[in-house]
């Protein structure tokens, strides 16, 4: 608890950010967002595009699994199909880019009702399991669905398009998701404010005792599974735009997995953790890249080492936050934050 | 169906037998960790693929005879099961199960990562140990492999249930999953009995993964059978050996099935299809005990 911020009122006590300190580090941070495209090199805003998809689809992922408490794993099929949604639409119906996302987000939120249906019955991790059953039905649709998704060919995606304006290098894409990925952190984090999403909160705790205080539990699932998976077309869709090819293998298993190690690793429930964790376990894999071509020249084989090398830290470092630092960065930040409130007392 | 080709369904039907076998070994691996420990595996696959590798080294690396290298492996299975208990799934005790299940989640990343760096990522076959002379059964013909696999796996599975059943280590076992609290009072060292699963587990698997490798040849991606084992521990009843017998076979037969007559694309979505169907209509598995929650 911080010191001096005693609280008048309720609407001061429910602000999302509840220190005028906060709110000015908040407005430092929207103008860094604006002005770092003027000042970035191609890569860093390759890197920042990348990062914003994954904010977007992590923050899905982390209302679902970590303030609902149904561990999926099928976010990245989900992303698949948001992806080729964008890719149908943008090829076959030429519609505009925004009402192609929205689309997506919708087919993809739909089908996410759809896979969210076994928690009527199961739970835990069997749901869990049932989530990965799904995702491989998807991947076999992705790949022998050939008039809507062209096979294992994939489909090429033309550049977006907003009010004529051509979105093709990062530069340009970067206003389109960066402000999709502000909006979409800015709505998960007012949704933990409203009924629906402390309904969530409470069928995580338990969810027994949630339908005992009349949470139609069914109906809160599933539209937590469509929330999750709104937001994973949304980013699948800025995905089919960034990398402007669409294949069966753009969305492996794998990559459902990665999504669950950022939410771990940035924090379970909650808004913060979900970017942290995304950007964390977006800049891993580069600075190992890094680091393998710093020891390329010790090493013979330093870039074949680089795809096992990434494989284990992505598992080690699930391991990792899971047995010694379980609530993730968001708890190594707030402890920082605590450090600074409190000095010179010690927490 | 007139034209229904009987005796080409009867060699289908032995090979997925013979699949079976292997996956239902899998299942009991899994199973024995789960009603020891309440610990859902999911690296299963990778600790399999872990005993398929270092059986690998020993044969084709040292050139040892078979029998050493397969001693070598399943010790190693076995070690690899302790001390992944050791490590990381006692600090993980009392944790909830889902946090646990990424844990293993981890831990396969880990090994897979490890098997790349250590053999590299291209597959290769294990060197022929079993001979190549096809089998007959009556008519049908069935590759020999599958045959001997079958067996083995038949036996393995035959030694773990009349442990489980008389010897005192395997009543132990019992016990552990039926009650920990009387366990414990009834003398039982009870985070003995986990490593001791765990140790087990890795050996079923070991031996799983030489079989599976001899079949099918080792890939860093092969812990993907693991997947399949998933289906069947599922479907069978994650606290039933029984069920991951039974389950092992069902899905066994029904992705040889699925594998011949659709097409080798259609043999995952099958199995996961049953999955999902079981998971709806039965949610605690063919032959798994029901929880009752109590608030």
């Amino acid at each position: 608890m911080r010191i001096g911020t005693a609280k008048q009122t309720y609407a001061a006590d429910e602000a999302l950010f509840d220190t005028n300190v906060q709110r000015a580090w908040m407005g430092l941070f929207i103008a860094l967002c604006v002005a770092f495209p003027f000042m970035a090199s191609e890569y860093w805003l390759y890197m920042a595009c990348l990062v914003a998809i994954h904010v977007i689809s992590v923050t899905g992922l982390n209302i679902v699994t970590g303030f609902t408490g149904l561990v999926s794993l099928g976010q990245a099929a989900f992303m698949g199909v948001g992806a080729y949604a964008v890719a149908y639409a943008e090829t076959k119906l030429g519609t505009p880019a925004l009402l192609n996302l929205l689309a997506a987000g919708l087919l993809t939120a739909a089908v996410g009702a759809l896979v969210g249906i076994p928690s009527l019955r199961v739970k835990g991790l069997y749901l869990a399991i049932a989530t990965i059953a799904s995702s491989i039905i998807l991947h076999f649709i992705f790949a022998n669905w050939d008039s809507v998704t062209n096979g294992v060919k994939g489909v090429s995606v033309p550049p977006a398009r907003i009010f004529g304006v051509e979105l093709g290098r990062p530069f340009a894409l970067y206003f389109l998701i960066l402000p999709l990925a502000f909006l979409s952190v800015l709505g998960a984090a007012n949704l933990f404010r409203t009924r629906i999403g402390r309904a969530f909160i409470a069928i995580r705790d338990r969810d027994i005792s949630a339908e005992v205080l009349g949470i139609p539990l069914l109906r809160y699932k599933l539209m937590s599974f469509a929330l999750a998976s709104f937001y994973a077309g949304v980013a699948g869709g800025l995905w089919a735009y960034f990398f402007r090819v669409v294949t069966p293998e753009s969305f492996p298993f794998v990559y459902s997995i990665f999504f669950l190690a950022a939410i771990i690793v940035g924090g379970m429930g909650s808004i913060l953790g979900s970017i942290l964790g995304a950007v964390f376990m977006t800049m891993v894999p580069e600075v190992l890249k890094i680091g393998v071509g710093v020891a390329s020249p010790l090493l013979s084989d330093a870039v074949a080492v680089l795809s096992p090398v990434r494989t284990i830290v992505f598992g080690i470092l699930i391991i990792g936050f899971l047995v010694f630092e379980p609530h993730g960065l968001a708890e190594i930040w707030s402890r920082i934050r605590r450090f600074f409130h409190l000095w010179p007392f010690k927490t | 169906m007139s034209g229904f080709d009987w005796l080409f369904f009867t060699e289908v039907s032995l090979a997925g037998l013979g699949a079976g076998a292997l996956l239902a070994l899998t299942g009991l691996a899994f199973v024995l960790i789960y009603k020891a420990t309440k610990v859902v595996n999911l690296a299963i696959g990778e600790m399999l693929m872990i005993g398929a590798y270092v059986f690998f080294s020993f044969t084709a690396g040292l050139g040892l005879p078979w029998w050493a290298a397969l001693i070598a492996a399943l010790a190693a299975g076995g070690l690899l099961g302790a001390v992944v208990e050791r490590a990381i799934i006692r600090p993980m005790l009392g944790e909830s199960a889902i946090s646990v299940f990424m844990v293993t989640i981890g831990l396969g990343s880990v090994l897979i990562g490890l098997v790349e760096l250590t053999w590299g990522a291209a597959p290769t076959s294990l060197p022929d140990f079993m001979g190549k002379a096809p089998v007959f059964i009556g008519p049908a013909y069935v590759s020999r492999k599958i045959v001997i696999g079958f067996a083995v796996a038949a036996a393995v599975i035959a030694v773990f249930l009349i442990a489980f059943r008389y010897w005192r280590g395997g009543v132990a076992l019992r016990a552990t999953a039926t009650d920990q609290g009387a366990a414990y009072s009834c003398g039982i060292n009870v985070p003995a009995i986990f490593s001791m699963a765990w140790v087990f587990a890795g050996v079923a698997a070991a031996g799983a993964g030489v079989l599976v490798g001899a079949v099918g040849g080792i890939s860093p991606n092969m812990g993907v059978f693991g997947l399949s084992a998933l289906v069947v521990v599922i479907v069978g009843g994650l606290d039933s050996i029984a069920g991951a017998l039974i389950g092992g076979i069902l899905v066994g037969l029904i992705e040889a099935w699925a594998g011949t007559y659709l097409g080798g694309e259609y043999k995952l979505l099958t199995t996961f299809g049953l999955l999902l169907i079981v998971l709806m209509i039965r949610p605690y598995g063919l032959f798994g005990t029901v929880e009752i929650e109590r608030l």
